[in-house]
């Protein structure tokens, strides 16, 4: 009944300040707010705080290590960098949110992308178009999510093990397909143009301009819908407080972009806001979204209220396929071919890690899409600064170990501290 | 409170099998609108496998079941929802992670095109619901289910199926966890529900709870109808006899007082 721009304001920017519970004194004002959000970390509900937290650190790390760090070149760079992990760490959010886990997730972004390399090589006897090539890969990606997800679902094997088993497979489909130490060249433009183009620097501006009146839209259209339903509407002030806010991250990236060698945004920095935003809305404004939340905080209730559990776990090993297979499309778009050791090394790690960093519970119910962007941030500016400085790769995969052990503590603390909290 | 009105809902020699336990023998009950039937027994009395049975969890094996004097078949949990009986089962079915709202319509969210949740329409109801229950203990409907107390809890779960229109509310020990304020908090709301025309079914160990909110009460023991008893004209010792004893051992159906 509501028209007007979907609602995906709130859960995108809860990251900033999420809507607090009606106490003392009243947070729909910045104070109240303040007060909310200061309850709310003592009761363990974290949110993004340790990710911006650990940015600062990062940032002030590695910008005193060496100059190129904290440069537009390098940022613009980083985003690359980002984009395929976050992409691949949002099938990752879902299935965590189920409770469940997916480990195969690195290696089948790597069958996406050997499928795209195959389909569109000449003389192969293939050789579609490179769009179709993608195509085919994300079906095959989903399919693929749903055989192991049906397994999951229908006999209730721990995903664990079916993903465990599923991420061998994979890797021997790959080291099957691609001959060792010779990787497939992707020759076709358009999919090379995913990690490749960068968008004219008024294209850039404009998408801008486009993010912060789509947000103040959907602001203004909740808050109609709030009136319209005689509702208390809430104070505009931290709204706008918050529309602020994503406008001036959004037209500082695009100024940062611009600024930098390439001079503009690259596409596959666009695909994963498109993806983000997409799959927030799923997430936090829809049916099948609020399912997924109830399956993994209570299964059991889930399945009493009449949801569908069975479809529900099934679909989110679809998802988390079809993502791995839209991250391994930009992964082996950056290197323009896939390698014989495409979707390995610690990019399973990565991206497991980055949803979990990023506040997705592993125990599941509780956490966000964003957090797919978030912790792929830490964990690839990690990577890029020590990269920067010359560390070695056992040096990297360290760190990145301490990082997602780190995180998971803290997300058990925080569980703790919850259930401490209730009654 | 007259004998003249037809039982919203009532079951004729009703029976369970599971494998060799006669789990219930031709058990008669019957609830009417408006009115607070407590079932009472001692563990193993055949008090779950009557919810559930009447729920469509695990069905019946013999007996009849009426639903406003209409024969009915219940055979699945959808069967009972479809004609209005609701369980609050002792776990709550909640999930803690949403907030009130969201537990209030889990698994019957209102939606528009593309499924999008209507989030306005669905607080509000909430917040009317709640407001005719006199649930005023909640502070907010956007508070996480997590950060209630036992009985606010509680009122959520009863408030869930007071919502769908439902004619039959059964309880199951909806007292069992809570402290004094709060089980006082849940009587009164269970008195609400039958003042709104629903017939209310308590299943409940604490005979102080069961006489403050009853109007009569119906005895199993041993999968046996050991009696059902007007609260007024009864003491808490005749109860406890009929639960522990029965009252004549051959004489099913019951006596009705």
């Amino acid at each position: 009944m509501q028209r007007g721009a979907p609602t995906i304001s709130s859960p995108v920017t809860d990251v900033l300040t999420s809507p607090a519970p009606r106490a003392t004194p009243d947070p729909d004002t910045p104070l109240g707010a303040l007060h909310a959000y200061v309850e709310r970390l003592k009761s363990g509900e974290l949110g993004s705080l340790p990710v911006i937290v650990a940015m600062v650190g990062i940032t002030v790390f590695f910008a005193s290590k060496t100059s190129v760090f904290f440069t537009a070149t390098n940022f613009n760079n980083l985003i690359g960098q980002v984009a395929g992990t976050a992409l691949i760490a949002i099938g990752v959010v879902f299935v965590l949110l189920l409770g469940e886990i997916d480990l195969s997730v690195g290696f089948l972004s790597g069958v996406g992308g050997v499928c795209i390399a195959f389909f569109q090589t000449q003389g192969h006897g293939y050789s579609v178009p490179g769009l179709v090539a993608v195509l085919l890969s994300l079906v095959l990606c989903t399919l693929i999510g749903a055989f192991q997800g049906s397994f999951v679902a229908f006999i209730a094997v721990p995903s664990f093990v079916v993903t465990l088993a599923g991420n061998l497979a994979l890797q021997a489909v790959i080291i099957r397909w691609v001959p060792q130490t010779r990787s497939i060249t992707i020759d076709d433009k358009y999919v090379n143009d995913v990690a490749g183009y960068y968008l004219p620097p008024a294209a850039g501006w404009l998408v801008a301009a486009g993010i912060s009146a789509a947000f103040g839209l959907s602001i203004a259209a909740a808050f109609r819908a709030r009136r319209r339903a005689g509702l208390p509407t809430r104070n505009l002030t931290l709204p706008l407080i918050r529309w602020g806010l994503v406008s001036a991250v959004g037209f500082v990236v695009v100024a940062v972009c611009n600024h930098g060698s390439q001079h503009g945004v690259p596409i596959s920095g666009l695909l994963l806001l498109a993806m983000l935003v997409l799959w927030t809305w799923v997430a936090g404004s829809t049916t099948f979204g609020r399912h997924v939340y109830a399956v993994g905080g209570n299964a059991e209730a889930a399945r009493r209220a009449g949801i569908n559990v069975v479809f529900v776990r099934l679909a989110v090993f679809m998802i988390s396929g079809l993502m791995a297979g839209v991250g391994g499309v930009v992964l082996a778009s950056r290197i323009n071919g896939v390698s014989s050791d495409q979707g390995g090394g610690p990019l399973l790690l990565y991206a497991i890690a980055a949803a979990v960093i990023g506040g997705t519970s592993l125990f599941g119910g509780r956490g966000r899409v964003i957090a797919a962007l978030l912790g792929s941030v830490v964990i690839m500016s990690i990577s890029n600064g020590l990269d920067l400085i010359g560390s070695s790769s056992w040096q990297k995969y360290v760190i990145t170990g301490v990082i997602l052990l780190a995180a998971v503590a803290i997300d058990t603390f925080a569980r703790r501290r919850q259930q401490g909290v209730g009654r | 409170m007259t004998d003249s009105q037809t039982p919203t809902l009532q079951l004729r020699g009703v029976s369970k099998v599971f494998g060799s336990v006669q789990a219930l023998t031709e058990v008669d009950f019957e609830v009417r609108a408006g009115e607070v039937m407590a079932l009472v027994g001692d563990n193993g009395a055949g008090k779950s496998t009557l919810i559930k049975s009447v729920a469509g969890i695990h069905p019946f094996d013999g007996g009849d079941v009426y639903f406003d004097g209409t024969l009915v078949h219940i055979r699945a949990p959808r069967d009972a929802a479809a004609l209005g009986i609701e369980v609050v089962y002792q776990d709550l079915a909640l999930c803690d992670n949403l907030d009130v709202v969201q537990n209030m319509y889990l698994g019957r969210e209102l939606h528009g095109a593309l499924r999008r949740l209507r989030e306005p329409e669905m607080e509000r109801h909430t917040a009317e619901t709640l407001d005719a229950l006199s649930v005023t203990t909640i502070n907010s409907t956007r508070q996480k289910v997590a950060t209630l107390s036992g009985g606010q809890r509680q009122s959520v779960a009863v408030a869930r199926v007071v919502m769908w229109n439902s004619r039959v509310v059964i309880l199951d020990e909806p007292t069992a966890a809570l402290g004094v304020a709060q089980t006082a908090q849940v009587l009164d709301l269970v008195k609400r529900l039958a003042e709104q025309g629903i017939a209310v079914v308590l299943i409940s160990h604490n005979l102080h709870d069961v006489f403050a909110v009853a109007d009569r009460i119906t005895v199993l023991r041993l999968g046996r109808n050991a009696g059902v008893f007007e609260r007024a004209d009864t003491t808490q010792q005749q109860i406890v006899h009929a639960i522990t004893v029965g009252i004549t051992a051959v004489e099913t159906p019951a006596v009705r007082a």
